[in-house]
């Protein structure tokens, strides 16, 4: 028998492009020396309150736009109250659903493999993170830099139908975070978090009846994309086999934990067990009023997001569809780009550089664009270099090579190995007609109809001029002057 | 020649004449402060070494006054009069009590209250009873039980308490002093620590109403780290005080204040139900309009439930920061749960557990609605009727309580049902966010009694100069406790 899988995501991504935490005046820096961005507030010394970060609420409307969910009238926190050693104030400033969070019933399509999908947005919260803990044999230790920095909670509703889907959205929304200017939205440095739920049923059954779905079970703490991978297959394997083995029905509604060492979902609480978090609303927060022209104006600063970049470059640009995916992959890259062009360099040169040559030695270098010693103002000189036919693209490759390791500018290398092209006709001609003095057979040869020896002679001029010599003008000029012997 | 016992204007006059130095006053203050410890019990420090303060034309320079114990201030032990923060010296002073240091102001010691505030009766907190001035073998009430029996006392002046159901208002009665609690925001409660945030105030207790503004002037301001607090600096108080209410409108409530409503009443409640009716014609000799209102007794009957259904759920919240980790002795304990569980179990008192059980209980999901979301209900519905007498009437005027202090032998905790909307309705004063002030007007059994004056929001100024001119006509302004034999 087949099995449909329904899964839905709760994606947290820590919002940190915001100066400062979303209700404390700390940095919001959470990689910064432990313990080093803390106010009173951070540590929940009594007696603080919280102050709601306006930026961080500008973002999360933003966000809140882009996945097409409804904002609401008035903002509203609320406390979630438990205990655990990271968060001191023993609740989390969140938002629930009732009254409305920053979003409310969104959709969002998206590509997997080429193929449009769509899924729909249950709510999107804006919340405080937690501080961090590491445990050791001897003890545990907590960084307050993360406590209180800002946190976008996006609650899917069961709309994946794999794995591949479930991915292809994060990546989705990662690029949305980057080019919207919210986050970084970078798992290495734990700023995206997830909690997975998936359940199965009957292929022949129709799922958008919620009565034929399967028991949900909630995955926890699945800290990077390829995690959520993993553990959605793994949990969809583990429920097929449940189901063969006819044991389905006694699982109970369940909360997991995904164990990245083992590759396997581990029980955590079964639902019974769920805490209370006992919300109320938060009464250090005023409600605040959200105003139509605020919203306009949030509206119309969306910055361009990656799928507008796309079709620009392939537009306006020429750029190839293929090209065009690599360049907008990453915020940074298609920034990369972009700069290049303002600079005044050929589009499609741009591109080729940057797809062909840049991302794959930075890849070998282990660096990102951002830490690349070639910078977009290097990039458009070269570029300008060799249709000004300065160098040949041959010469270009060995420049772009030394750029990049030593961050000289192309202009600087070509000078001090004299890399400068001969492009002065007159001096081409002199060259050509020493070399056919020198090769009188060879012009023999090439009357006599071997005349494919002209590339032995082109390659003699280049020789003789170091590489120097503007292949292309080196051939006309060849041409002409062979003719005239 | 003594100065504490006089009215700030009279010590400031006296300070600018060059008749006494701060330095004297301070002396003064402290001398009076081992005394009245001695007595009554009422300080949690006395800061034997404190500096003098240059006399200035603010009006509070140089004048000693008390905090009560659950006001942060940096480098001074503050307890909340609670064990589990016996030895906490904060870092941060709360930015009321800067207001005042910025006046000028000093601070000679830091006054017992209920643990918390959350109590009545001044007998909680963890250094012990606090005994009335007037007579040791009765109450002050509470929870501002110290700062009341310091100022009835004569310590000095002034002394800042918080109300979060009369915890101003009562103990300013029980001592026949004067108790001010502003409107809810005009004073940052940033510093405070928290009892239950949507009805706890930072305000005064003092010997006379103009002493109250003085003192409001100098503790209010709006206040980045309190996004409660509003910007009332067009707002002056003290200035404003002109004593003319000849029209001025007031209702008093039929069911709190007819002496046939209690069909048990003892001696004492007739005595004060008597005296309240002889202040009401005070008023109307002064020129004002006095009106008695009726509202229905099944509204008022709800008041306290409300109260203790919303003020423990806050609490239970507000004091989960409560852990000995990060301040408050570190418990002992195999893991952090126990070592949590170990903490509050030894540092609580038997009635704040009592309260956070109630506090988890209403706010629990299956009884959210029916407790927690009723009371917020009802007491929208009760400050709804208090905003539409409002409409009609400048300020209501109600007895406090049900007669003078209190034993504190036998009676304690024990509420007579008869007379518990009397002993509650300050708290509408909470509800509603209303200003609110106490004064004395008489005796019962050789003990003050007060009476309560309370106003629409932002109307500070009209409730003031309704207790201004009602105090210049009774014989009760500065008095001093006596103690009865």
């Amino acid at each position: 028998m087949g099995y449909k899988v329904l899964i839905g995501l709760e994606m947290h991504c820590e919002i940190s492009n915001t100066k400062t935490k979303v209700f404390s005046s700390a940095i919001n820096g959470y990689s910064d020396k432990a313990n080093t961005n803390i106010r009173p507030v951070d540590m929940a010394f009594p007696g603080t309150l919280p102050v709601v970060n306006k930026e961080a609420v500008r973002l999360s409307l933003m966000a809140s736009m882009i996945l097409g969910c409804t904002q609401p009238e008035y903002l509203y926190f609320e406390r979630k109250n438990y205990y655990y050693p990271d968060l001191p104030k023993g609740f989390q400033i969140t938002q629930e659903t009732k009254p409305a969070p920053i979003g409310s019933y969104g959709k969002l399509e998206y590509e997997v493999n080429g193929e449009k999908k769509s899924v729909r947005i249950n709510n999107l919260h804006l919340e405080e993170d937690a501080a961090s803990s590491d445990h050791y044999a001897s003890g545990s230790r907590i960084n307050y830099n993360r406590a209180g920095v800002p946190l976008l909670e996006l609650v899917t509703e069961p709309d994946f139908r794999s794995a591949d889907e479930a991915v292809a959205f994060l990546e989705t929304m990662r690029s949305i975070y980057q080019y919207a200017d919210i986050s970084e939205a970078d798992s290495k440095k734990g700023q995206v978090r997830c909690d997975v739920n998936v359940s199965i049923m009957e292929d022949n059954l129709d799922e958008n009846d919620p009565k034929n779905w399967g028991t949900k079970i909630e995955i926890k703490n699945v800290n990077s994309f390829g995690g959520v991978r993993d553990a959605i297959n793994y949990e969809i394997q583990r429920q097929i086999d449940l189901k063969e083995d006819g044991k389905y029905d006694e699982m109970p509604q369940q909360t997991r934990r995904w164990d990245e060492e083992s590759g396997t979902t581990i029980y955590m609480r079964s639902k019974v067990d769920a805490i209370d978090y006992k919300y109320f609303v938060e009464p250090n927060i005023p409600k605040f009023k959200i105003s139509k022209e605020w919203l306009e104006e949030i509206r119309k600063s969306i910055p361009r997001l990656a799928f507008e970049r796309k079709e620009q470059y392939i537009n306006e640009y020429g750029v190839s569809e293929y090209d065009a995916t690599i360049l907008v992959k990453e915020k940074p890259v298609a920034d990369f780009f972009e700069k290049t062009i303002s600079l005044g360099a050929n589009p499609k040169s741009a591109s080729n550089w940057i797809t062909t040559n840049l991302l794959g030695n930075l890849n070998k270098m282990e660096l990102t664009i951002d830490e690349a010693k070639l910078t977009p103002e290097h990039l458009a000189e070269l570029i300008k270099m060799v249709e000004d036919k300065e160098i040949s693209s041959q010469q270009a490759k060995g420049v772009f090579t030394e750029s990049l390791e030593t961050g000289k500018s192309p202009h600087d290398i070509a000078a001090e190995k004299g890399l400068k092209q001969i492009t002065d006709e007159g001096e081409i001609v002199k060259i050509t007609n020493e070399v056919l003095d020198e090769n009188p057979d060879v012009i023999k040869q090439y009357k006599n109809g071997k005349t494919n020896m002209v590339n032995y002679l082109v390659g003699q001029v280049m020789k003789k001029t170091g590489g120097k010599a503007n292949p292309s003008l080196a051939r006309d000029v060849m041409a002409k002057e062979i003719e005239k012997r | 020649m003594s100065y504490m016992d006089k009215t700030i204007e009279e010590v400031h006059e006296a300070l600018v004449k060059g008749e006494v130095t701060s330095k004297d006053l301070i002396k003064e203050a402290l001398e009076k402060s081992h005394e009245v410890q001695e007595k009554c019990n009422a300080f949690v420090t006395i800061m034997d070494d404190v500096k003098e303060e240059k006399v200035t034309d603010e009006l509070l320079s140089g004048i000693p006054y008390g905090i009560k114990d659950n006001y942060s201030t940096k480098g001074i032990l503050s307890t909340g009069s609670s064990n589990t923060l016996k030895d906490y010296v904060p870092f941060f002073t709360a930015t009321a009590i800067d207001n005042l240091a910025k006046k000028g102001a000093v601070a000679v010691n830091k006054t017992v209250l209920d643990e918390f505030g959350m109590g009545g009766t001044g007998t909680t907190g963890h250094t012990g009873i606090v005994t009335n001035p007037w007579d040791k073998t009765r109450m002050c009430a509470g929870s501002s039980a110290g700062s009341a029996a310091a100022v009835a006392a004569g310590v000095y002046p002034y002394a800042t308490g918080s109300d979060t159901g009369d915890s101003i208002r009562k103990p300013a009665a029980y001592c026949g002093i004067v108790g001010y609690k502003p409107t809810y925001g005009m004073i940052s409660r940033y510093g405070l620590f928290p009892f239950a945030s949507s009805l706890d105030h930072c305000g005064a207790l003092t010997r006379s109403v103009k002493d109250a503004a003085i003192v409001v002037d100098g503790m209010k301001g709006i206040d980045k780290y309190d996004m409660t607090s509003w910007d009332s600096s067009n707002m002056h108080l003290y200035e404003s005080i002109d004593g003319k209410v000849k029209g001025k409108k007031l209702c008093y409530i039929k069911e709190l204040c007819d002496i046939n409503m209690y069909p048990n009443a003892d001696a004492e409640l007739k005595a004060h139900l008597e005296n309240f009716m002889k202040t009401i014609e005070k008023c109307k000799n002064l020129g004002m309009e006095v009106t008695e209102e009726s509202v229905d007794m099944t509204l008022l009957s709800a008041i306290p439930s409300v109260y203790v259904v919303i003020s423990c759920a806050e609490a239970t919240s507000n004091m989960s920061n409560l852990t000995g980790f990060i301040f408050g002795p570190r418990a002992e304990g195999d893991k952090w749960d126990t070592e949590m569980k170990n903490y509050r179990t030894k540092g609580f008192s038997p009635l704040i557990k009592r309260r956070f059980v109630i506090g988890s209980y209403v706010l629990q999901a299956e009884n959210k609605d029916r407790y927690f979301h009723n009371a917020q209900r009802v007491r929208r519905l009760v400050v709804d009727k208090w905003n539409e007498l409002f409409e009609k009437y400048d300020a209501v005027i109600l007895p406090v309580g049900s007669g003078p202090a209190k034993k504190l032998e036998g009676s304690k905790d024990a509420l007579d049902k008869n007379t518990a909307i009397l002993e509650d309705h300050l708290q509408i004063g909470n509800f509603g966010g209303f200003p609110s002030i106490t004064i004395p007007n008489g005796f019962v059994s050789n003990l003050p009694v007060g009476v309560n004056i309370t106003g629409k929001c932002y109307d500070d100024i009209n409730v003031l100069n309704i207790a201004y001119a009602l105090e210049s006509s009774m014989g009760y302004k500065n008095q001093i406790a006596r103690e009865v034999k």
